[in-house]
């Protein structure tokens, strides 16, 4: 008998399509978890790690198959038993918290009655025993006042409140086992962090083992204890947190940490080309056509998953020594590159007092004269440079979207002027010439919604050039059609493909290739990297920065990714509740002084470093609407001064003349930066308990000397 | 600093096909669908080519043969004037398919795109004609159609022209609906965003996204179609003797089914094998172009 939790063997899934072909999902997959190890299970999405979490509690997607090996838990082949004594195992020693939440919690239950229900299914407890332990495990998960929540339907919950209580649900009969499948995908940064702490707190109390399973590699470094690396359907990399992120020794892992942007180093990092296989098609190693190592026998043999170094290491690849002879942090230095441009000290969108509200009085409202809601949007006041990228960040429901979608002319401003190439942008796109409307570009988060689906790319890319260059004939807008997709790096024979029959990353330069048609002055990019996996994020950001520099277009970039901000933007504005909180060049918002809630943000990023710990400041309650009078972060601000945060919108404060850099808070500036001493580079705290290589630091620290040289200490 | 970005690489492993083929190997896939359309094919080519092949002429009464059962010479018997219920069977679907096919053509096209402008326009002229749809949906849709066919006649034409405007009644809010579900999009907002007219958002953009939607919902009122004209002839208001038609038929030999049912069963069998036929079709049809769910997406 193993020590082991789980073990799985040599598990094969697959499924067979509707002409009768295999295909495999899970390539002889071997994992092992102990009891009380948190194992973080990362991948590209389509890797099968999905697959091998619903497995280890023996569900199989419909259609599926298991072709070979076992999954055992606890000494029990778990595909060999029956549906009874599965769910007897089920919920009680080993529990699932799904991604979303909101979806797995009844709408019409209050959320006490479900986890009673729960306790009372699972846990052999009932009455008031039950009721006890329930209030005892939304305790457990630190909701606020649970005899309240308890009472309250889950449309009532936040959404991190609702991960809590289904964090609380899959606790109910103490499991020996928690498979977590992206549980904090779709959260805000801060309400990430604050979840990730409650599990690592859970995991300390009840010793219970945990499968993290999340594409974010900030998340697992984290989280988890052992981390297993899995690529087409093959788990390629298993070891210790440390050894994974300081010296991965195969050459996907280093792939894929060296296209992650980090705080911690400029400019944008490397992408790897290529995409992943179908899992079992290759002959040889299944990341061999995309390998910087490959050698010969790597396209005959497949290799073995084995035991490198002092055992602890597992790694599936042919040429794992000469993988690890370069040193890792060296490697991941070089790859990181900046792409020189030229701005202009010309603006090209101008945005003052701007007002935005998606408030229309009913008739009734009209006639009680009920006094109308804040603003979503308020007194934004920002101006663009031609040639440079300005980046917008916050958390969901900043606002970011909605000023872009003004920009775009899909909603009206309510007040305040926008002005481009002196003309105001305040109104709809209807009322707008049609050379302007060429000149402001929108591109999408999510490639799959932005391109129709029944167009193919030919169709795509001639909607604009048919629009704006009507005088180009067939012939000319086909050889237009072929040149930009040369200027995205793609194929010229893309053009008679679907959206269907592309890759994520292929339609995101499909959709970038349509706004780049109309040869814009203005792209807005919302969230544009966001839905795409990270080594393609990185080919993404490297082709926009070359498309930029080519015509020196301007850039309005919102993310809510402020590692991928600082990759991109030259300049950034902090939003939240659809006002501005802090503006000023890259450098300067990413050191000290921050304005709270910039501190706030940056103190909840997750970095790809386990020894990394995020500062939590202030709390993750979301807020549905602005306040209406006084700073709009006085409610979550953890220094808040007091009343007059309440009543007087802060004023804007100079950092340094010298500098573009303006803070919107009652605290004076002085004070900011007495504050922030010894916590400048909230970031770089945590790596500089890790052996780093100085070079890093100093890199780093030099960007702090650019906006406040006194505050940098040793 | 240098650059170095992947250009993608082509992967040869899709096909490249449209996905009208793509619809067409599913549909074939499917042995409901392919046997819907055949009966539906079949259908076709006998009411086109009837006249021409029929054993006996299904005008000609005989009183001396009335009311017989099947025999070699009459293979569906013989109704109470004497004329062979085979024949009669055979063109009895002439009139009723040209009528419905037409109908149906025009009811797809007025009410579908009179539904995704409505969807696309969300405000008051929407409101409106809404309402309008909804009262006349609630007038029992035999009664609407007697209400109009007995004003304005039982011609050919008008009958058209009467069903293409009732049963487009019913495709504006499926075309509506399915057009609220684009209407939100990326790509439309894009497409607004870019400055396109209305019209071009309505046919590059919605249009080719409901239109999955309103051929399955075509196809299948279609089918409603054919049962609706068959009973206004069963009341009397269709196609005017001594043509034959299926719902006439039925309306008249019914009072000799006792002593021939083969005079009642023939013209049965026909409309219900389309009938089949078609609603074998639209549910094979929606299963290929990935519109019903339960099936998943094609793989």
């Amino acid at each position: 008998m193993s020590t082991c939790l789980v073990d799985v063997k040599d598990l094969t899934i697959g499924y067979y399509t509707q002409r009768k072909k295999l295909v495999h999902v899970l390539m002889e997959v071997n994992l092992q978890i102990k009891p009380g190890e948190t194992l973080g299970l990362v991948g590209e999405s389509g890797c099968g790690k999905s697959t091998l979490g619903q497995a280890m509690m023996g569900y199989l997607r419909s259609g599926s198959q298991v072709l070979g090996g076992s999954v055992e838990f606890v000494g029990h082949d778990i595909f060999n038993l029956t549906e009874k004594e599965l769910q007897s195992i089920r919920g009680r020693q080993i529990a699932l918290i799904p991604q979303n939440a909101g979806d797995s919690l009844t709408p019409t239950l209050r959320i006490g009655n479900q986890i009673t229900e729960a306790i009372e299914l699972n846990a052999n407890l009932s009455g008031d025993a039950a009721e006890n332990r329930m209030i005892e495990l939304l305790s457990q998960v630190r909701l606020p006042d649970p005899e309240a929540m308890a009472q309250r339907y889950p449309h009532e919950l936040s959404g991190g409140q609702q991960q809590r209580a289904v964090v609380a649900m899959a606790l109910a009969a103490e499991p020996e086992m928690l498979i977590l499948d992206e549980p904090t995908t779709g959260l805000d940064v801060t309400t990430q962090a604050h979840i990730l702490n409650l599990l690592r707190d859970i995991v300390a109390e009840t010793g219970t083992a945990m499968m993290y399973i999340s594409h974010d590699l900030g998340v697992i470094a984290r989280v988890s204890d052992r981390v297993a690396l899995m690529y087409a359907g093959e788990i390629i990399e298993d070891t210790e947190v440390a050894e994974m992120f300081r010296s991965p020794a195969h050459p996907y892992a280093r792939g894929l940490l060296e296209s992650i942007p980090r705080l911690t180093l400029s400019g944008i990092p490397h992408s790897m080309p290529g995409q992943p296989p179908i899992p079992g098609t290759e002959p040889g190693c299944s990341f061999a056509p995309r390998c910087k190592f490959s050698t010969e026998i790597c396209t005959s043999e497949v290799p073995e998953l084995r035991a490198i170094l002092d055992g602890n290491h597992l790694v599936r690849c042919h040429n794992w020594e000469s993988v690890l002879s370069t040193d890792f942090t060296q490697e991941l230095e070089q790859v990181f590159h900046t792409i020189g441009r030229s701005t202009h000290d010309e603006s090209a969108i101008k945005l003052s007092g701007v007002e935005i509200s998606y408030y229309r009085p009913g008739l009734m409202s009209r006639i009680k004269s009920e006094a109308e809601p804040p603003a979503t949007v308020s007194d934004i006041s920002l101006s663009v440079q031609r040639g440079e990228t300005l980046a917008l960040v916050g958390e969901s429901g900043s606002g970011k979207t909605t000023i872009v979608r003004t920009l775009a002319g899909l909603l009206p401003a309510k007040d305040g002027s926008i002005t481009f190439e002196d003309f105001d942008l305040s109104v709809g796109v209807d009322k707008r010439p049609m050379g302007i409307c060429k000149d402001i570009q929108l591109i999408f988060q999510n490639p799959d919604a932005s391109l129709n689906p029944r167009q193919n790319v030919a169709e795509i890319l001639d909607q604009p050039l048919k629009l704006y260059f009507p005088k180009m004939n067939r012939d000319q807008r086909r050889e237009r059609q072929i040149e930009l997709l040369e200027r995205v790096r793609l194929d010229g024979r893309y053009r008679l493909r679907y959206p269907g029959q592309m890759s994520g990353g292929e339609k995101q330069r499909v959709a970038i290739a349509r706004a780049f048609a109309a040869d814009p002055q203005v792209v807005l990019c919302d969230e544009v990297t966001s839905a795409l996996d990270v080594s393609v994020q990185a080919a993404v950001l490297d082709l926009l920065a070359d498309l930029q520099q080519e015509r020196n277009t301007t850039y309005i970039f919102i993310s809510h990714d402020l590692a991928v901000v600082k990759a991109i933007a030259d300049r950034v504005a902090v939003l939240y509740q659809g006002r501005l909180c802090e503006v000023g060049t890259v450098e300067a918002i990413y050191s000290p002084p921050y304005h709270p809630y910039t501190e706030t943000l940056l103190g909840a990023i997750l970095v790809p470093d386990p020894d990394y710990e995020p500062q939590l400041l202030a709390s993750d309650t979301p807020e549905l609407a602005p306040p209406a009078s006084g700073c709009s972060f006085q409610r979550r601000c953890p220094y808040r001064l007091g009343e007059i945060c309440d009543q007087e919108i802060p004023p804007w404060q100079k950092i340094d003349p010298d500098h573009d850099h303006s803070i919107r808070c009652h605290i004076p500036i002085d004070e900011l930066v007495r504050m922030s001493r010894g916590r400048e580079l909230i970031h770089l705290n945590g790596r500089s308990k890790s052996k780093v290589d100085p070079a890093v630091l100093v890199n780093s620290s030099a960007d702090v000397e650019l906006s406040k040289p006194e505050t940098e200490e040793g | 600093m240098t650059t170095a970005s992947p250009s993608a690489e082509i992967t040869t492993t899709v096909k490249r096909r449209s996905p009208l083929a793509e619809t067409w190997e599913n549909l074939r896939r499917s042995w409901a669908g392919m046997l819907g359309l055949t009966l539906i094919i079949v259908h076709i080519i006998i009411a086109v080519t009837s006249p021409y092949w029929v054993p006996q002429d299904p005008y000609e009464m005989n009183a001396e043969i009335r009311n017989e059962m099947p025999s070699a010479e009459h293979i569906f018997g013989t109704d109470k004037l004497g004329r062979d219920v085979f024949s009669r069977s055979m063109l009895g679907g002439r009139v009723t398919l040209v009528v419905t096919m037409i109908a149906i053509v025009i009811a797809v096209i007025w009410g579908g795109l009179l539904g995704i402008v409505l969807g696309l326009v969300d405000g008051k002229a929407d409101e409106l004609i809404m309402r309008v749809v909804d009262a006349l949906l609630s007038i029992p849709w035999l009664l609407l159609l007697l209400i109009i066919i007995s004003v304005m006649g039982t011609e050919m034409w008008v009958q058209t022209l009467t069903f293409g405007f009732t049963y487009g009644i019913l495709t504006i809010r499926v075309a509506r609906a399915a057009t609220l579900d684009f209407v939100t999009s990326d790509f439309v907002l894009s497409a607004r965003a870019r400055g396109e007219k209305k019209r071009t958002i309505v046919t590059r953009e919605l249009l080719p996204n409901v239109r999955d939607v309103l051929l399955v919902d075509g196809s299948m009122n279609w089918s409603w179609m054919l049962l609706g004209f068959t009973s206004l002839s069963f009341l009397g208001f269709g196609v005017a003797p001594p043509t034959p038609d299926w719902g006439f038929m039925i309306a008249k030999n019914r009072e000799i089914m006792a002593i021939q049912p083969w005079s009642v069963f023939g013209p049965v069998i026909m409309l219900s094998t389309l009938i089949i036929g078609i609603n074998l079709f639209s549910d094979a049809f929606a299963k290929a172009l990935g519109l019903d769910r339960s099936q998943g997406a094609p793989v």
